[in-house]
C-alpha cells in the first residue's frame, strides 16, 4: 500500500485479518508513566519508549493522553512518534526479522531474499503475519557488511551469509518456535 | 483597481541596532545585523528563488532553491539561514546554482500532479512561479514510481480543503500553525519519503486540533490548503484594505475581490494590529453580508403586530420623522432618544448623537458600550487621566510579566492571544485571574504560574489584596510614585490598603483563592521588569466594574507599569469600534472627546459648530430608558445596530419597555428579536459596504472602506442624516470624509486625523494631533495625561446578588471562538459547526448532586427568568459556578441576567447571577413565546414575498 493512499483513508496501516480488538492504553497509566519523568516535553522519546516497553507498542490511545500530560498537542506526540521507525504502532509480531537491503546485502542477492520473503510469508515489508507470529522489517546496514546478506532476529541474534533455504530454516524456527 | 500583492522578503525583519553592508551581485545593500542574505537581496532588490521561505515565519532552510554562492566559502549555502556578515559578497545566479535550483525542482515536480491549469492555484502558485524562475524545462525522472498522487482530499473544514497530493513539505503551514497562530496542530509525520503534513494525529481538519484561524492557509505556496471560496470562484483580480467589523483587535484585511463578489478575505502584512494574522472569524465568516435574511427594503408599520410593509427611503424616513415629532409634541423634547452601535463606524456613530443632540434636542443618547466597557472609560479617565488602554499590541512582545485578568483571549480577541502566546513562549510568565479554567491557564505550550480561580463578583477583593501584598511587603517603586502620582491620593490610598482587612488571608474565605499563591502572584507581577495588564468584561461586567478598573490602574501606579513598552492597563474590547463610539461623544453626559455636556466651554464650540443649543443636562442612560418607558415617560428610541433585546440583561423587563414605547426605530442587517417591537426597519450596512473608521482597543484608527456599494441603496450615516433633516436640522456632509474632518476639528485628540493622513500612514493611534502628528502608540509616557497619576480608593463591596438556598449556583457568561455576541453575523455563517447552540458548563459535583449528565438539558433559573439548554459537564467551572455563552437567541442567556449594574456607570453585572439547574423536560414559556414571534415574523415574511 503506497503511503499516499494509505492517508487518504485516514486510518493507519493495518492488516484486515488481524482486525480484532486493539489493546489500548489506560491513560492513567500513560499518565503515570509520563509522571516517572516529571511530565517533562523534553522528555518525550524517553517517554514513548517506556510507553512501548509497558504495552509492547505505542497504542493510539496513548498520543493523546501524553499530549495531555506534557501539555503537548496531539499533532506534536504523533510528530515525533511517527519520525522513528524503531517506534511500533501495532502490537508487535512475536519475532521481528529484519532484513537487510543496504547496497553492499544488494549486491549480494538480498533483493532476491525480499521477494522470496514476502511470497512466502504472504506479507510486505512492514507488515505481521495474520498469525502474529513474525513481523517482516527492512533495515539499512547492520554493519555486517563482508558475511551479507544479513538479518537481525528480535533485535539481537544477527544472520549472515543468507540465501533462501537458511532463510527458510530460520523463518521455520521463527513460526514453530512462536507456536510453543 | 488592482489586486495587492504583498513583497515577500522570506525572512522577518530584524530590528537590531547596528548595521551590515553586504554586496550582492555587485549591488550595495545595508541591513539591520542578522538579517538573512535572502531578505537583504530582497531588499536590494534581487529575487533569489525560495519556496520554504516567507518572511512571516522564522527561516527554516529546507527546500534548497535559495542557495547562493559567497566568496571565501565553501558550497552553495541557503540564504534563508545564512545571516549577512561586514563585507560579504554574494552571488546569487551562476551556472552551477542554476543546475543545483533546476535539479532541487525537477524532484519537486516529479511528485507533484501536472494540473495546473485546471489547479485552484492557477495563478497564485509559488511552486509555479518557482518552476519558471528556475527555467524548469524537462523533468527525467517521470511520474510512474513511487509518489504520494493519490493521496485523497481532507474537505472536512467549512472554508478550505487540504490536498496533501499537492504538497511539497515544505512545513510553511506547520510552522504557521506553530509560531504565527501558537496552536501546534499540525505535523510532519512520518520521515523521509513518507514525510507528510498530517492534522494532529492524521486525523481530518474538522476533528484535530485545528482553531481554523487560516494561517496556514496563507502560508502554503501551492493549492495545498486553499480557501474553498478560491477553489469555486477563481483568483481574485482586484483588491480592498479595509478592517475586520468584528471584535476589538481591529484586524486590517486586503478584501480580494472579482467583480463585487468577495473571494477572500486575507489579513494584511502591515496591518499595524494584526500584522498578518487573523482568526475564523475575520478570515472566514464574513459571509453573512451577503445572507438572504438580510433586509434591503426600509420597512414601516402603525403596529407590531401588524405585518411590515415595505416602503421606500423617503417613505420611512417621513414616517420616523413625522413620528418622533408627534410624541415629542405630546410628551416632551426629552421623550424619544437614541442608542449608538460599537458596529458602526466613527463617523455613523458621530452623526447620530449629533442629530439625537440636535435634531432631538436633548442628550439621550447612549452606546452599547454602556453594556460592555463603559467602567474602564470611567475608571482609566479617573486615574490616568484617559479613557482608553495605554499601549499598542504590539507591546506586549516586550512583557516580562502579563496578569490576564477577566479575559479569554483565545476565545475573545485570538489574533492578540497569538501575540500573546508567542511571548510566553518565549518566556515571559502569565497569571490568570479568572473563575474558570480558560484555555490560558493550560493549553499545549502554554502554562500560567498562577491561577487564581476567585469566586465571581469578587474581583475588587483579589486586586485589593494583590496591592496589600506588594506594599506591605515593601515591593512597591516608590521613586515611581513619587515622581508620578498625586502624592495625597497616594498616601490616602495606601493608609486603606495597608489595612489588615485586605490581606489575601483575611479575604480567602471571601475570594476562594489560597492566600500563598495570591502571594506569590503579586510578587511576581511587582518583581517583573516590565508587567502588563489585560482585562475584559469579567472586569467591567460586575457591581463593582468601575471600582475594579481603579484598582487595576492603581496596581500599575504602584508598581510603576505605567508610560513605556511591555506594561499597561490594556482593556480588551469586545467589539470591533467600542472605543471609537465611546470617542464620539455616546454618552448621555459627554460631546466628543470624553467632555461634559455641562462645561459651557465645550457646549459652546459644539454649538457654534452646529448651530443649534445643547443642552446642558445630561440624557438618559440605557437602563434609564428602558425604565422610563416602563414608566411611560419615554416613548421613542432609534436603536443602531443594537440586539437589545437579546444582549440586555433582564430580557423581560427589556422586552416590556420596548413593548410600551410608541416608536421604535431598528436600524439593522437583519429582523433581529428587537425588530419584533420596531415600527420602523431601517436597513444597515454590512462592513464590507461601509465608508469610514474604526478605532480598535489600541487607539488605532482603521479605515473601513466599501468594498461593495450599500446593498440597500443608502449608508448608514446618509440615512442618519436624512432624517435628522426630516426633522429640521439638515447635516449636509459630501461623504464620510468630510464628517471625520468635523470631528477632526471639534476633538483636540482626532486634531490631525483625516482619510487623506489614514489613507498615506494606514492607520493612527490617537491622540493624533500637532504635538503627536502620527499618533501616539503608547500613552503617558513621562506623564499621564490628567498630569499625575491619581490612587483611587477600592472598598470591596460584595454584589447584592446573593446566592440562596433557592438559587445555589452563580452564572457567569462569555464568548466562544467561532460565534460573535448575538450572534447574528457568524450564526449565518459555517461558524455554527463548531459551536451549534449555546451550553451550560457546570462541575461534575454540581451536575451529579442534580443527576445531570451530560447532554441533558437543563434549566437554569434565577430570580429574573428562566430558559433551558443542554449541560457540558466539565471541570473547567469550579464547583459552585455555571458558565454559558449567549450566541443562540433561542437560548436567551439573558432571561436569567439581572439588572444589576456597576455603581458609576450602570455597566450590567453580567458576570454574576444567582441560579438554580435542574434537569427539565421542555422549553420555558419565555422560549415557546419567542418561537411563536420567530414563526409570526416568517409568516409574514412570507405573505409579503407573495403579495
Amino acid at each position: 500500500m503506497e503511503a499516499g493512499e494509505e492517508r487518504a483513508q485516514g486510518a493507519r496501516s493495518r492488516d484486515p485479518e488481524r482486525e480484532g480488538p486493539r489493546p489500548a492504553a489506560d491513560p492513567a497509566q500513560v499518565a503515570a508513566i509520563c509522571r516517572e519523568h516529571d511530565d517533562r516535553p523534553d522528555a518525550l522519546i524517553e517517554i514513548l519508549h517506556a510507553i512501548q516497553t509497558r504495552f509492547g507498542f505505542v497504542p493510539e490511545t496513548a498520543v493523546p493522553a501524553i499530549a495531555d500530560s506534557l501539555n503537548l498537542t496531539r499533532a506534536d506526540v504523533h510528530g515525533v512518534l511517527t519520525y522513528y521507525s524503531d517506534f511500533r504502532r501495532e502490537p508487535p509480531g512475536r519475532h521481528v526479522l529484519r532484513l537487510c537491503r543496504a547496497e553492499a546485502c544488494q549486491a549480494r542477492g538480498a533483493e532476491r531474499l525480499a521477494a522470496h520473503l514476502t511470497t512466502r510469508l504472504g506479507i510486505d515489508f512492514g507488515a505481521t503475519t495474520a498469525d502474529g507470529a513474525l513481523r517482516l522489517e527492512t533495515v539499512y546496514c547492520l554493519g555486517n557488511c563482508a558475511l551479507g546478506p544479513n538479518a537481525l532476529v528480535d533485535g539481537e541474534r544477527l544472520q549472515g551469509r543468507l540465501d533462501e533455504a537458511r532463510l527458510d530454516r530460520l523463518v521455520d524456527a521463527l513460526c514453530e518456535g512462536a507456536d510453543s | 483597481m488592482t489586486l495587492a500583492r504583498e513583497i515577500d522578503r522570506g525572512t522577518p525583519a530584524r530590528r537590531a541596532g547596528t548595521m551590515v553592508e553586504v554586496e550582492i551581485d555587485g549591488r550595495r545593500v545595508e541591513v539591520p545585523a542578522g538579517t538573512s542574505v535572502l531578505r537583504a537581496a530582497s531588499q536590494a532588490g534581487i529575487a533569489i528563488p525560495k519556496l520554504c521561505a516567507t518572511d512571516s515565519l522564522e527561516p527554516f532552510g529546507s527546500c534548497r532553491l535559495c542557495l547562493v554562492e559567497i566568496e571565501g566559502r565553501r558550497g552553495t549555502p541557503a540564504s534563508c539561514t545564512t545571516p549577512v556578515e561586514p563585507g560579504m559578497r554574494v552571488r546569487t545566479e551562476s551556472d552551477r546554482l542554476a543546475d543545483l535550483r533546476r535539479g532541487v525542482m525537477e524532484l519537486y515536480i516529479s511528485d507533484h500532479p501536472l494540473d495546473c491549469l485546471t489547479c485552484a492555484a492557477n495563478g497564485d502558485c509559488e511552486l509555479q512561479d518557482m518552476a519558471g524562475a528556475v527555467g524548469l524545462r524537462d523533468v527525467r525522472y517521470g511520474q510512474t514510481g513511487a509518489g504520494h498522487l493519490e493521496a485523497g482530499k481532507d474537505t472536512s473544514n467549512p472554508y478550505f480543503d487540504f490536498d496533501p497530493s499537492k504538497c511539497i513539505v515544505c512545513s510553511r503551514c506547520v510552522r504557521a500553525c506553530q509560531e504565527t497562530q501558537g496552536t501546534f496542530a499540525l505535523t510532519i509525520a512520518g520521515r523521509g519519503f513518507d514525510s507528510h503534513v498530517s492534522p494532529s494525529a492524521e486525523e481530518a481538519f474538522l476533528d484535530s486540533e485545528c482553531v481554523s484561524c487560516g494561517a496556514c492557509v496563507k502560508a502554503c505556496p501551492t493549492a495545498t490548503l486553499v480557501e474553498k471560496s478560491v477553489a469555486l470562484h477563481g483568483q481574485p483580480e482586484h483588491s480592498v484594505r479595509t478592517t475586520c467589523a468584528y471584535c476589538g483587535v481591529g484586524c486590517s484585511f486586503d478584501a480580494q475581490m472579482k467583480g463585487d463578489r468577495v473571494v477572500r478575505m486575507v489579513p494584511a502584512k502591515d496591518g499595524g494590529a494584526n500584522e498578518g494574522h487573523s482568526c475564523v472569524k475575520g478570515r472566514f465568516a464574513w459571509g453573512y453580508a451577503t445572507h438572504p435574511d438580510r433586509v434591503l427594503t426600509p420597512m414601516v408599520r402603525e403596529r407590531t403586530d401588524e405585518p411590515w410593509r415595505p416602503v421606500d427611503w423617503d417613505t420611512a424616513i417621513a414616517f420616523a420623522a413625522e413620528r418622533l415629532r408627534a410624541i415629542q409634541a405630546r410628551h416632551g423634547r426629552g421623550a424619544i432618544g437614541g442608542i449608538t452601535s460599537s458596529r458602526c463606524t466613527n463617523e455613523e456613530v458621530f452623526v447620530l448623537q449629533k442629530m439625537i443632540r440636535t435634531a432631538f434636542g436633548n442628550n439621550n443618547v447612549d452606546t452599547c458600550a454602556r453594556v460592555c466597557h463603559s467602567p474602564t472609560g470611567y475608571g482609566l479617565k479617573q486615574t490616568f487621566g484617559t479613557s482608553a488602554g495605554t499601549q499598542d499590541f504590539r507591546s506586549v512582545a516586550k512583557a516580562d510579566v502579563v496578569l490576564v485578568i477577566g479575559a479569554n483571549p483565545t476565545d475573545a480577541h485570538p489574533v492578540f492571544a497569538s501575540r500573546l502566546k508567542r511571548r510566553l513562549r518565549e518566556g515571559a510568565k502569565l497569571i490568570v485571574v479568572d473563575p474558570r479554567r480558560i484555555d490560558l491557564v493550560r493549553s499545549p505550550h502554554v502554562e500560567a504560574s498562577h491561577h487564581l480561580q476567585l469566586r465571581p463578583g469578587t474581583n475588587v477583593a483579589v486586586i485589593n489584596a494583590l496591592a496589600h501584598v506588594i506594599l506591605t511587603e515593601g515591593l512597591e517603586d516608590r521613586a515611581y510614585v513619587e515622581a508620578r502620582c498625586e502624592a495625597e491620593d497616594f498616601a490616602r490610598w495606601a493608609a486603606f490598603i495597608r489595612d489588615p482587612r485586605h490581606s489575601p488571608e483575611a479575604l480567602e474565605e471571601t475570594t476562594g483563592v489560597p492566600a500563598t499563591e495570591l502571594r506569590a502572584a503579586a510578587r511576581l507581577y511587582a518583581g517583573a521588569g516590565n508587567a502588563a495588564i489585560y482585562y475584559g468584561l469579567g472586569v467591567t461586567e460586575h457591581s463593582q466594574g468601575s471600582t475594579m478598573v481603579m484598582g487595576l490602574a492603581n496596581l500599575a501606579m504602584l508598581t510603576g507599569n505605567v508610560g513605556r513598552e511591555g506594561v499597561g492597563v490594556n482593556p480588551l474590547r469586545g467589539q470591533n469600534n467600542v472605543q471609537g463610539s465611546c470617542d464620539m461623544g455616546s454618552f448621555p453626559h459627554e460631546l466628543p472627546g470624553y467632555r461634559h455636556v455641562g462645561d459651557a466651554a465645550v457646549r459652546a464650540l459644539f454649538e457654534g459648530a452646529w448651530g443649534v443649543a445643547i443642552d446642558p443636562e445630561p440624557g438618559l442612560r440605557i437602563p434609564n430608558m428602558l425604565d422610563e418607558a416602563i414608566a411611560g415617560s419615554f416613548k421613542g428610541i432609534y436603536i443602531q445596530g443594537e440586539d437589545l433585546a437579546q444582549s440586555d440583561p433582564n430580557t423581560q423587563h427589556v422586552v416590556a419597555a420596548l413593548g410600551a414605547m410608541e416608536l421604535v426605530i431598528v436600524q439593522d442587517l437583519f429582523l433581529n428579536e428587537t425588530a419584533a417591537f420596531a415600527h420602523v426597519f431601517l436597513p444597515g450596512t454590512s462592513f464590507l459596504e461601509k465608508d469610514g473608521t474604526f478605532t480598535n482597543a489600541e487607539r488605532r484608527i482603521n479605515r473601513v472602506r466599501p468594498v461593495i456599494p450599500p446593498s440597500q441603496g443608502l449608508s448608514e450615516w446618509e440615512t442618519v442624516c436624512r432624517l435628522g433633516e426630516a426633522m429640521g436640522h439638515p447635516m449636509p456632509y459630501p461623504n464620510a470624509a468630510a464628517i471625520m474632518d468635523e470631528i477632526a476639528r471639534l476633538t483636540p485628540t482626532f486634531a490631525g486625523v483625516s482619510f487623506e493622513k489614514l489613507d498615506r500612514l494606514g492607520s493612527l493611534q490617537w491622540p493624533c494631533n500637532d504635538g503627536a502628528p502620527e499618533g501616539t502608540p503608547v500613552m503617558h509616557v513621562g506623564a499621564f495625561v490628567r498630569g499625575k497619576g491619581r490612587f483611587m480608593l477600592t472598598e470591596f463591596v460584595p454584589t447584592p446578588e446573593r446566592t440562596t438556598r433557592r438559587f445555589p449556583l452563580i452564572l457567569t457568561t462569555g464568548r466562544i471562538l467561532t460565534q460573535y455576541n448575538v450572534g447574528a453575523q457568524t450564526r449565518r455563517t459555517a461558524n455554527s459547526t463548531w459551536h451549534p447552540e449555546d451550553v451550560l458548563e457546570i462541575h461534575p459535583h454540581d451536575a451529579e448532586e442534580r443527576g445531570v449528565a451530560e447532554g441533558d438539558l437543563v434549566a437554569l433559573a434565577s430570580r429574573k427568568g428562566e430558559t433551558t439548554l443542554h449541560a457540558h459537564v466539565t471541570d473547567r467551572v469550579p464547583a459552585g459556578v455555571v458558565y454559558t455563552t449567549f450566541h443562540h437567541p433561542v437560548t436567551g442567556a439573558n432571561v436569567v441576567t439581572t439588572e444589576y449594574s456597576d455603581w458609576a456607570t450602570s455597566c450590567p453585572e453580567y458576570k454574576v447571577t444567582a441560579v438554580q439547574v435542574v434537569r427539565a423536560t421542555g422549553q420555558t414559556a419565555f422560549q415557546r413565546e419567542r418561537a411563536r414571534r420567530e414563526a409570526d415574523a416568517r409568516q409574514l415574511a412570507r405573505a409579503e414575498s407573495t403579495a
